[in-house]
């Protein structure tokens, strides 16, 4: 049921001339333009991280092959892991809870305004600071090429000894950089959710996309400060010649390993939540349903962040822990199976009686309960020690972890690019392109990542630039190689739908999709103040009573 | 039906949230928190495991002087704190300047244990793993303090010249809460490496 | 669209399967799925009762997704009223609580015992112990024992399971993270520096085992490859008399002996009775014993030793043995000369 337009009247205002509006999105403090900038620029990066990871695949296409050299390999891998978690799925995530989250609850912008600003640009500049290292390259005053000491940078490969010139040092300062903005922006969000909501809206009265940014962004504040501790003492050591990593002077290499993945294991709940959150929006407007289980929806996601403070060396099985460490560490990596595996019921009885409409949103939605599915039980094997010691570090887990960053994580974006489209540019974008590119990507991703496990199976470990003939491995990988062809084909066809839709697209209205959160009460775009009047809420779901008025939700709550 | 906006309220029921600045400022502690936690890990870690150089139990000297400075400072913040609330700004200013005055002397007093260990007793960062790990984590609490000294600087000027109110008295307080962490990161840091560590 | 994907993963299931062939063909060399040794059965038999637990949860679990999603798709005849609204289900919820949890505490136990089994036993006395030590790109092994110092290529003796003879690996690492993983012998345990690892394993059939190093450690982390001669306790214990003899030494000291005790090359390599005895590189007291060169990057021929020689870089650019800058006539002496320490 689609609403009238409003016309924001534009014509009668002169246009500014090109160089105005432009200053006006450099110096813009509007959660709608900040989260915008966010998301293109998590896009652009994610072409690039593309093309890193097709670099790769060609290479690995067949066994000896020479299509790069080992050491651009090495520095492929390393930058396309690292611009991926920190310059992609971080911003992108960023991005829409800046954009949604305000609008979500009833407020005209974060708490921050202007911190807002300040980490957009600080992560902004820790990205190109990144690639910088690809420049400043063996030439320019030798400041070392881009760094290729993998994305979790293990000690002591990240001495001086092992890494000298400055390529090491593009990655610590570069993440250092952008991991303030991190924090930032999980400060704001925090902020912002917990004294910017409309009046009536307790916290239990709250859309669970806000919810779970809150989760996440608790769980941004306790884990990126463990990678900045980490990343000062690497400095340290690689600068003013301290030994906290220095095995020479009775350092451990291991206590590194504990420190990155103690924020490096919350960092994919950080990067899964959101993602979540995603899906709690869309799979009910398609559904026609309310969300199943709202209160345990929170139970669970707040109980993901807790016991996902205590799983961290499930990425250290193969180092030599004590059997007790090992088991603990089983223990609780088989028990956040349990809060996660509840999610994927709700969001099924969510679907159960409802009336499912599969629209580009939905498509990627379904794709990823799937998918998601599969990476949990994964992610299983991976959890049991013994089984770990024979997959960990090989090709099992590449195909693990990009289930369930790709399958998961990036198919419920696509999800909603598509859904929050029309809000934010007031247009629709074209179904049938969206369709297409859900096929392609779908087809892709199945071709490049389901088989890319049997390799992990026959003995193939990660990170290696060529293989060797006769291991059984060279039939696998080309399959995995052709599938990434038709994933760039889909991101292309979606690119090219939303830059096509943004000028040509049809006018979207209020409120395209029929949904129940307070973002489809405003114009879209929606103006810089978002609402013209603050609204006050009574239930979940504010517009459904408005629809309803004879059977509203908050009767039920 | 077409989707309004919804309605103003016409209630007139209590709708009180938290501070944003109280809220921001316990978030920032929790980051802080994590930072300090991890060099307070790797310290204790590395405890008794220095292959050579000086050890903690010969050189360390208990800073209690100092300690007992920083830690007034939080009592004198928080009269400065409560006189603000009551509009008392002479109070205010003074009690204020005093902490400030303590942060620095215990800073000053951080510089010259530092030259007696650097100079005297032969520690640096580069020695050992003590002095790695007993120079990043005091010298991170210091880089906290001198920030803090900074931003109390800023308010001792803004006094000075008359701009603080008494309606500004929540943002002191929430300055004051970081100047409490400060200490509270301190006491933590004693005990691990002065009494523990030892 | 379900069809498409259970297709997908039907075949990745079917590879699986397949993959947990008996070790008389598998296939692949490195197949984790044909274990020949004690600790990589007991991980085989965990995965297999795994995999049955997670294909089952799959098998439910997806048949339903499959379910929904066909059963309850908005057809043409839906008026324009929304479905029940259903905000949630006590029951139902505990239900989907209360079985994931037994079914964690299963697979828990299952697996704490297997780690139990292979982390805490005792070693009996007639176990074999060797000492690993990982370099950037090449492994060092030395037989304490028996004195014995080579390099890449290691030879164990096989295991009867009614009297084993286990072998005991000490993992050390002289420079970055090292990785040990030969699949069908057991899992990987990692090499690091100032953190002394071990781990064991009791091959029952002879044969050539295949792995590689499975820690990231530098440039050329892909060729430090694995090769593990299980061989019988005769072949084990002759292979152990030769290495220990020291070099074969001709009449006459030969120019391309000349060459190598003059040149750079004694800074890193050792042969046991002549002077060359550094540490940095391979022991080459036995370089002929050995099938393969350059931690299995080449073969072990005259024309790839001289290409090595001449210029490292060729074969395995960025590992750490330089170029000597030798011509090709001094090359192929110092050739000739390796050629000789059998």
């Amino acid at each position: 049921m689609t609403t009238e337009s409003i016309a924001w009247p534009r014509s009668a205002v002169e246009s500014r001339p090109l160089v105005q509006r432009l200053h006006e999105w450099v110096i813009t403090v509007d959660h709608k333009r900040l989260g915008i900038l966010y998301i293109v620029y998590a896009l652009l990066f994610l072409m690039i991280g593309g093309v890193e990871a097709t670099i790769m695949r060609i290479q690995l296409i067949r066994p000896h092959n020479d299509f790069v050299s080992p050491q651009v390999f090495n520095r492929m891998f390393t930058m396309h892991g690292t611009t991926m978690i920190f310059f992609v799925a971080m911003p992108v995530l960023f991005g829409f809870a800046n954009y949604l989250i305000p609008l979500m609850i009833g407020a005209r912008d974060m708490a921050f305004p202007r911190l807002n600003a300040f980490s957009f640009w600080m992560t902004a500049f820790g990205g190109l600071l990144l690639y910088f290292s690809f420049v400043g390259g063996d030439g320019l005053y030798g400041a070392g090429s881009a760094p290729d000491v993998g994305w979790f940078a293990y000690a002591p490969l990240t001495s001086q000894t092992f890494s000298p010139g400055h390529s090491t040092d593009f990655w610590i300062l570069s993440l250092l950089v952008s991991g303030f903005g991190s924090i930032g922006t999980a400060i704001n969000i925090i902020a912002t959710v917990l004294c910017m909501r409309c009046r009536g809206m307790t916290l239990g009265k709250m859309p669970l996309l806000p919810w779970l940014n809150l989760v996440m962004a608790g769980l941004v504040i306790m884990a990126v400060s463990p990678l900045t501790a980490a990343q000062l003492m690497l400095l340290v050591d690689r600068y003013l010649g301290g030994h906290f990593f220095d095995t020479q002077a009775g350092g451990s290499a291991v206590i590194w390993m504990h420190f990155f993945w103690v924020f490096g294991h919350p960092e994919v709940y950080v990067l899964v939540i959101p993602a979540f959150a995603f899906a709690s929006e869309i799979i009910p407007v398609f559904s026609r349903k309310a969300i199943f289980g709202y209160p345990v929806m929170v139970a669970a996601t707040i109980c993901i962040g807790f016991i996902g403070m205590s799983v961290w060396a499930h990425h250290m099985f193969t180092v030599g822990m004590s059997s007790a460490a090992n088991t603990f560490f089983v223990l609780s990596t088989m028990a956040i199976a349990v809060p996660t595996g509840i999610k994927i019921f709700n969001w099924l009885a969510t679907m159960w009686g409802g009336q499912i409409d599969f629209k580009a949103p939905m498509l990627f939605c379904v794709a990823f309960l799937f998918q998601f599915l599969i990476a949990g039980l994964t992610g299983i094997m991976l959890g049991s020690a013994p089984f770990n010691w024979q997959l960990g570090n090989s090709y099992f887990v590449i195909a693990h972890f990009h289930y369930v960053i790709v399958g998961g994580i990036l198919f419920t974006l696509f999800g909603a690019f598509y859904y929050w489209f029309p809000k934010m540019s007031g247009r629709m974008y074209s179904e049938p392109l969206g369709k297409l590119h859900f096929w392609l990507f779908l087809v892709g991703f199945h071709l490049t990542f389901d088989f890319m496990h049997i390799p992990g199976i026959l003995g193939m470990p990660r990170r290696i630039y060529t293989y060797e003939p006769g291991r059984g491995w060279d039939v696998w990988n080309l399959i995995v190689t052709v599938g990434v062809f038709f994933q760039a084909a889909g991101v292309l066809v979606f690119v090219g739908n939303l830059i096509w839709s943004s000028f040509r697209g049809e006018l979207a209205g209020n409120d395209p999709w029929d949904a129940w959160t307070l973002e489809w009460s405003t114009p879209s775009p929606p103006p810089p103040y978002n609402f013209a009047a603050i609204p006050e809420v009574k239930s979940r779901r504010p517009l459904w009573d408005l629809k309803h008025p004879e059977d509203p939700d908050w009767q039920y709550e | 039906m077409s989707a309004s906006y919804p309605t103003i309220p016409a209630s007139d029921t209590e709708w009180i949230l938290p501070a944003r600045g109280t809220v921001a400022m316990y978030c920032l502690i929790v980051a802080e928190a994590a930072i300090f936690t991890i060099f307070v890990v790797a310290y204790i870690f590395y405890l008794g495991k220095s292959l050579t150089g000086p050890q903690p139990q010969t050189v360390l000297h208990a800073p209690i002087f100092l300690t007992i400075c920083l830690l007034s400072s939080s009592l004198t913040i928080h009269f400065a704190v409560r006189s603000l609330k009551t509009g008392t700004l002479r109070s205010f200013a003074l009690w204020w300047f005093l902490t400030l005055a303590l942060g620095v002397v215990f800073l000053a007093g951080t510089v010259r244990e530092w030259q007696r260990l650097i100079y005297d007793e032969g520690l640096t960062i580069q020695t050992n793993l003590f002095g790695t790990t007993y120079y990043s984590l005091v010298g991170l609490h210091a880089f906290h303090v001198t920030v803090g000294l900074f931003a109390l600087a800023a308010v001792s000027i803004f006094s000075i010249c008359g701009l603080v109110k008494q309606e500004h008295a929540e943002r002191a307080e929430v300055l004051s809460m970081y100047w409490h962490f400060v200490d509270a990161v301190w006491v933590v840091v004693f005990m691990v490496v002065y009494v523990v560590g030892r | 669209m379900g069809g498409v994907r259970y297709f997908r993963c039907g075949a990745v299931f079917a590879a699986v399967t397949a993959s947990a062939a008996p070790a008389h063909s598998p296939l692949s060399p490195t197949n984790i799925f044909a274990p020949v040794s004690t600790p990589a059965q007991s991980i085989f038999d965990l995965s297999l009762f795994v995999l049955t637990v997670t294909a089952s949860i799959f098998l439910v679990v997806f048949s339903l997704l499959a379910y929904a999603v066909v059963k309850f798709r908005r057809r043409s005849s839906d008026d324009r009223r929304e479905p029940a609204q259903v905000y949630g289900s006590t029951q139902v919820e505990l239900a989907w609580t209360v079985i994931p949890v037994l079914i964690v505490v299963v697979l828990f136990l299952a697996t704490a015992r297997v780690i139990a089994s292979i982390q805490n036993v005792e070693q009996p006395a007639t176990a074999l112990n060797v000492t690993v030590i990982g370099h950037q790109y090449w492994w060092e092994y030395r037989y304490p024992s028996q004195k014995v110092v080579t390099a890449n290529e290691l030879h164990i003796p096989v295991s009867d399971p009614a009297h084993p003879i286990p072998t005991v690996l000490t993992l050390l690492s002289a420079d970055t993270d090292h990785s040990f993983w030969v699949p069908r012998l057991g899992g990987k345990t990692d090499l690091i520096p100032n953190h002394p690892n071990s781990m064991w394993m009791d091959p029952h059939e002879t044969g050539l085992y295949l792995g590689q190093c499975a820690q990231y450690c530098g440039t050329q982390h892909a060729k430090m490859l694995l090769r593990v001669y299980v061989d019988s306790r005769e072949d084990f214990n002759r292979w152990i008399q030769e290495q220990q003899q020291p070099a074969h030494s001709a009449e006459q000291v030969s120019e391309g002996q000349r060459i190598f005790e003059q040149t750079a090359c004694v800074s890193c390599h050792t042969v046991a009775g002549t002077p060359a005895n550094g540490t940095n590189g391979p022991d080459l007291t036995h370089l002929m014993s050995r099938q393969t060169i350059a931690a299995g990057a080449a073969s072990n021929t005259l024309e790839n030793l001289m290409a090595w020689i001449s210029n490292p870089a060729v074969i395995k650019p960025g590992c750490k043995m330089p170029s000597m800058g030798l011509s090709a006539p001094q090359a192929a002496a110092v050739a000739a000369y390796l050629e000789t320490l059998r």
